[in-house]
């Protein structure tokens, strides 16, 4: 997500962060870098140049002060960073609700930009946050969007009032009247009505999404956009804009490697805040959107609160209080605490998405070494804890040749993997007792993965990288820092 | 764009000031042929400029264009197969569904095989095609396996002795591995009996930049052999397509422009390079 934007930011910066001292032609220079970045991100022209000619000002009108301070290019970086974050929408908004319920929100957008995907992730989203929502069927164009909606509806368990068949049968607006309608009666708190994909251009169609909002006036109209699409983005929200009106947008598909630079001009043309941004293909890969996160991650800092946050959902509390009692009293750490933390991990979602929030995971190498981790290997390993008895377990030092080969045996994996995992293991239980009799500072809340502790082959030293396969390419500097990402982050900042 | 008319009436002139190119470029840019792209027209429009600047930026636009044959590739002494790819949401469905038609008003016998066991409701939506159009949809369940219904599909086909059929798959981001894996795996299986004469790569004209990065990967895994580019009735006008089809060399064969079953027509590339520039 953002990837190749964040990958020149990073290139753009190592020049200028070579330089001590800062001239006016070494601005010149990496705002021309800074553009075709921008442009190559399929940020809107007129955005990067508005873009360019602010930092090009603010860091021109600074830059005898700034040449005094330590660390010039440092402070540049921070122009740029808080410009960054005004263009992408400022303060992240939250949902208005209505005084009176039911909370109407109307999707509109392109073909084929997710309304129908992602009207299910919200209403998922808003069902678990405790709310009660119903989703409406308005698009009655597209064959079968309406049996797509039910589909969606019940496999989240959120009802779909759909009275139209669709298949170019039945009158949208009628659809969505009712459905708020129905809503009211059945007491739902929310509504999220779903109409057909529109283009900008057609006038006719824009009417139509007006007088859907006309007839059930809803708190938040929702602009979702493909985060895929380039120049024309601008083109077409203001054309949304102008005939329906939209309230904040909605970035989908930013799990690809989209750069989404033209979402950051959509924002940026129409004053729009994004509010939300869908990340993958479950109906759970959905988030509020936060610009500051974003832009941490544009420039390569990497995206450390969503992280946290990840790790805070997938460690529950008792998991992490547990470790913590047992890291106190002197306990040894057993494989069946790292099993809890390898499945902890897994509820993280992919390993790959992980790492790419880190800091620093922009340079084209890292993203080599992130593109070949494999997640399998946190599978075979839990495979290998798992094919051992609770007593080896609890104490690996009695596994004996022949209990190592039906472990292999057990998981289908060689004998030497086992080996490899235990040498590690050992190791890591040798490091948390030296942590610990060096006044341990108990684990940090929600991230029980003690440093150095190692998945076999996958997750090599430290810090958590595929480690067979191409560790020799591996900046140094990374090395160094800690397994915690918590922790690295602490360091990193 | 009212403003490349007014440019090109200077352009012929031959009046043409810096700012002029300047705008050129710009409207390059924003038609999503690529800023480096746009700069690199530009600048050998300047240098070869002879008497005709129009004819001049028209015409290296054109050499750009993929010297590949645009028609399909369709076998006579069997069962040709098409393959339909590309990213969620860039129209795979109803490209299946307007190439269907126009390959059945072409006098061919044509079916389809809704190998979208993943989308909610995809195997509906090419069903309800398939009865507007009146063209044989070949469907298996839903969250079946994707290659086992195209084996399916292709095995029947052949045995009806239709000449085309048309498989469509399900919308995938380019990177995820796993899903580029089993386009891969639903090639090798249909391979297994009949041989793929076409795999086709739906893109979106409003795509940007990253849409490079898409054909490249797909053209990887799954061998494509020519674009569909759909939604060209919006605002976008697919300069996109163009960067493909320089970078990659895969010829644009079908351009998809509405809703309706008959909004897709064959390439033309004059109407195109126009669209780009006026």
């Amino acid at each position: 997500m953002f990837d190749s934007l964040s990958v020149k930011f990073s290139s753009a910066f190592s020049s200028l962060r070579k330089k001590g001292r800062l001239k006016a032609e070494d601005l010149n220079e990496i705002c021309d870098e800074i553009r075709v970045a921008l442009l190559d991100s399929d940020v809107s022209l007129d955005v990067a140049e508005e873009f360019i000619s602010k930092i090009r000002t603010r860091s021109l009108e600074v830059l005898p002060d700034i040449n005094k301070g330590i660390n010039p290019s440092q402070q540049i970086f921070e122009i740029i960073n808080e410009e960054l974050i005004e263009i992408l929408g400022g303060n992240a908004r939250r949902i208005r609700f209505a005084k009176n319920p039911p909370t109407v929100i109307l999707l509109t957008g392109l073909q084929g930009a997710g309304k129908t995907s992602l009207a299910g992730k919200l209403a998922k989203y808003l069902k678990d946050q405790g709310n009660t929502p119903i989703l409406v069927a308005s698009d009655l164009q597209r064959p079968n969007a309406v049996t797509q909606l039910q589909i969606v509806g019940e496999s989240i368990g959120v009802p779909v009032f759909a009275p139209s068949p669709g298949n170019g049968v039945g009158d949208p607006i009628e659809v969505a009247r009712a459905g708020v309608k129905f809503a009211k009666e059945k007491m739902h708190n929310m509504v999220i009505v779903d109409t057909a994909g529109r283009l900008g251009v057609d006038l006719e169609l824009m009417k139509q999404a007006k007088s859907i909002r006309d007839a059930i006036n809803p708190q938040e109209v929702l602009f979702v956009v493909d985060a895929m699409i380039g120049q024309d983005a601008v083109v077409t929200a203001k054309a949304f804009m102008e005939g329906v009106g939209f309230d904040a947008v909605v970035l989908t598909k930013l799990d690809g490697d989209a750069r989404g630079g033209a979402a950051l001009s959509i924002a940026k043309a129409t004053g729009r805040p994004i509010m939300f941004a869908a990340t993958g293909e479950k109906v759970e890969d959905f988030d509020l959107f936060y610009p500051d996160r974003m832009a941490s991650r544009i420039l390569g800092m990497g995206d450390v609160q969503t992280l946290a946050e990840q790790a805070k959902k997938a460690f529950d509390s008792e998991t992490s209080s547990k470790l913590e009692t047992k890291f106190a009293s002197g306990e040894d750490f057993t494989l069946d605490d790292f099993l809890d933390q390898l499945q902890a991990m897994k509820k993280m979602g992919s390993m790959t998405k992980m790492l790419g929030m880190l800091p620093g995971m922009n340079s084209s190498a890292m993203k080599k070494q992130l593109e070949n981790f494999d997640e399998g290997e946190l599978v075979r390993t839990q495979a290998i804890v798992q094919s051992m008895t609770p007593a080896e377990r609890n104490d690996p030092k009695i596994l004996n040749g022949s209990r190592r080969a039906r472990i292999a045996l057990g998981s289908g994996r060689a004998v030497s993997e086992i080996n490899s995992l235990v040498d590690r293991f050992s190791q890591a239980q040798k490091m948390m007792k030296q942590l610990r009799n060096s006044g341990g500072r108990g684990l940090p809340a929600g991230m029980g993965l003690p440093s150095g502790m190692a998945l076999p082959g996958g997750m090599g030293q430290g810090m958590g990288f595929p480690s067979g396969k191409s560790s020799g390419n591996m900046p140094p500097k990374k090395k160094s820092k800690s397994g915690n990402p918590a922790k690295r982050a602490a360091e990193g900042a | 764009m009212a403003l490349f008319s007014k440019l090109f009436s200077k352009l012929r002139s031959g009046s043409i000031s810096e700012q002029d190119w300047d705008e050129i470029e710009r409207a390059l840019i924003e038609s999503d042929l690529g800023a480096a792209a746009a700069a690199e027209v530009v600048a050998t429009a300047k240098r070869n400029r002879g008497s005709d600047s129009q004819a001049e930026v028209i015409a290296i636009l054109t050499s750009w264009l993929s010297s590949t044959t645009r028609t399909l590739n369709l076998a006579t002494d069997r069962t040709t197969t098409i393959l339909v790819v590309g990213v969620n949401g860039t129209g795979k469905t109803t490209s299946v569904a307007k190439l269907a038609n126009f390959l059945t008003k072409s006098g061919k016998t044509v079916s389809v095989a809704a190998a979208d066991t993943f989308r909610a409701g995809a195997i509906d939506q090419l069903q309800t095609w398939g009865t507007r159009l009146g063209i044989p949809v070949i469907a298996g369940a839903a969250q079946a396996d994707p290659a086992s219904v195209a084996f399916d599909a292709i095995s029947q086909a052949q045995k009806s002795g239709v000449e085309i059929l048309i498989v469509d798959t399900a919308g995938r981001l380019h990177t995820k591995s796993g899903l580029m894996d089993e386009l891969g795996k639903i090639r090798r299986v249909i391979e297994k009996s009949s041989p793929v004469d076409e795999v086709l790569l739906v893109v979106d004209a409003t795509t940007g930049q990253n849409g490079i990065a898409q054909s490249k990967v797909f053209a990887e895994s799954v061998n494509v052999t020519g674009l569909i580019v759909t939604k060209m009735d919006g605002s976008a006008s697919g300069g996109i397509a163009l960067a493909i089809e320089r970078q990659t060399g895969l010829p644009i064969k079908f351009v998809g422009y509405g809703e309706g079953a008959t909004d897709l027509r064959p390439f033309d590339a004059a109407t195109y390079i126009e669209g780009l520039v006026s």
